[in-house]
Parts: structure tokens; sequence; C-alpha cells
């Protein structure tokens, strides 16, 4: 098990190196890079095409055009966030086929309302029930509770697509900001709802799973 | 004065830096008087960081064979 952190191979390579091996047909950095980005490929396309097959082939789709691109990569942007275009835009491109928009290209439905339960506050705002200590409180504990990223897991999948989009790209794959309103073809308005709404969601799931009794 | 209400919702401007300083030095004083708003702050980063933690699987054998097929494929093709 990885996590975006742990790209140490990545380390000695920049990624124009990397990119200059696999276009020497270095089969053992394909199979690197392969191990690195499928599964986080297949982590983005889910919300964006809504079923686990159509998720599935745009990925394959993205293999192929990120082939396909290789050489014109520029390091203009990392190589993961460039592989992250090419599947939006293999995304976006399938969806136009289909005659559908992607989940984050309208502004959708937008949710409205606070995101804390207005009856957690005093009239005054103030709170009323106020957010319980979960016994542990730092990420490193958090993850060695297996239970905690299981929660994690499940919210994320239940968020709204354009939300669950928008939290995967900035705290799950730690892009910036300015980088998956780019991606995502959103306003900084609508991106910081988006991640606002999502992060309150998962921060309340690990409360009611974690909390200690009020 | 802030209240604990406006603070959930302009928690995420904080945290992105997408807030103008007053604002900003609202929302310090604020938290500098209300420990349930610091330490719902703190949850928030906490999750922030445990969703930068989520396990990775490595693809499996099958599709990691296609792919490297796919690309043994490409490889032919002159460059």
């Amino acid at each position: 098990m990885r996590t975006h952190g742990d790209t140490a191979w990545l380390g000695s390579d920049s990624d124009q190196e990397l990119v200059q091996r696999l276009l020497r047909r270095d089969e053992a950095a394909f199979v690197r890079l392969v191990d690195t980005y499928h599964f986080r490929l297949l982590r983005l396309a889910l919300p964006l095409v809504g079923s686990r097959s159509v998720a599935e082939e745009t990925v394959q789709d993205t293999w192929l055009a990120i082939l396909d691109g290789l050489a014109g990569f520029e390091g203009r942007c990392s190589l993961k966030t460039w592989m992250f275009h090419i599947l939006l835009n293999r995304a976006r491109s399938r969806a136009a086929k289909e005659g559908r928009s992607l989940p984050f290209s309208a502004l959708g439905p937008a949710e409205e309302g606070p995101v804390e339960e207005p009856e957690r506050f005093t009239a005054a705002g103030m709170w009323a029930v106020p957010p319980s200590p979960w016994g542990v409180e730092s990420p490193e504990a958090l993850v060695l509770r297996g239970e905690a990223m299981e929660c994690i897991e499940e919210v994320l999948a239940q968020l709204p697509a354009n939300q669950r989009a928008v939290v995967t790209l900035r705290d799950v794959e730690g892009l910036a900001a300015e980088e998956v309103r780019e991606l995502l073809q959103l306003s900084e308005s609508n991106q910081r709802v988006l991640l606002h709404r999502g992060r309150a969601k998962l921060r309340r799931a690990l409360e009611e799973r974690f909390g200690e009794a009020r | 004065m802030l209240t604990c209400q406006q603070v959930t919702e302009l928690v995420t401007r904080y945290l992105e830096g997408q807030m103008e300083w007053r604002q900003r030095v609202a929302f310090w004083c604020h938290l500098a008087v209300c420990p349930h708003c610091r330490r719902y702050v703190r949850q928030m980063r906490v999750t922030i960081a445990t969703l930068g933690k989520l396990p990775e699987e490595p693809p499996p054998p099958q599709e990691r064979k296609a792919l490297l097929e796919h690309y043994r494929a490409w490889s032919q093709k002159p460059e």
C-alpha cells in the first residue's frame, strides 16, 4: 500500500528523466508507472463517469493516450497533473459522445444551506452541541485505525460526484487549488464550495464514528 | 465578532488561504477565545491530512499484463 507521499522511486528520476526512459522502451519504468498511477487514475475516473465499467474503459483509453502523447510532454506541469489532464479529456470526449456532460461541467444542483446542522448552534450562532473530541487527533493515529480509513473511503464514495472529484484532486492527490480549478474547469468560489461541503461531511462522519460521548 | 456557525462556514476559505486580512484577523480572534472552534478547525486539518494518506492498491495482475502488452505494441511502432 502506498500513498501519494511515497513516490520515493521517482525521487532520483525527475519527470523528464522518467519520460525519457519510457520513450526508450524501458518496460520496468512503465510497470512502475502503471503500479503507481493505475489505481489513482481509476479513483479519479469513478466520480467523473459514474460507473465502474465505464471508468475502467476510460482509464484504458487514458493509458493509450498517455503513451501517444508522451513525446510531447513538456514538463510545464508535473507528469501526474499531465496524466490527470488526459484522463479528464478522455472522460469529457466520452461524455460528449454519449450526449451528456461531466457532473461538474454544469453547476449542477447546488447544495444549499449550512454545512453543520443548525440545531448544533444557539440562536446567537454559538455552539450548543460542540464538536466532540475524537480521542485520536493526529492523522498518523487515525491511519493506524483501519476503520478510520474505511470510514473516509466510504463517505468519499457517497459524496456527490463534483464534491468527490474536487476532494480527490485537492486532498487525496494533493494538487494545488489552481490546478484543480483548471482540471475541472471550475471558478475559484465554486471549487471552494464543493471542497468545503465535501470536507465538512468527511469531518462529521469521523466525528460520528470516533467522537466521544457528549 | 464572528459566530461559531460562521467559523464552520469560513473554515475552508481560511485553510485554503483565500481570506482577505480583515476576515483572517476576525477568524484568529474567534479561535483565540473559542476552544470548540479550535477543535473544529483542528479536526478539519486532521481530516484533510488523513485523506492524503488513503491506501492505494497496485492494479490486478491481468490488468497490468494487458497494459504491458499495450506498451510493447506501442514500442514496436516507428517513432
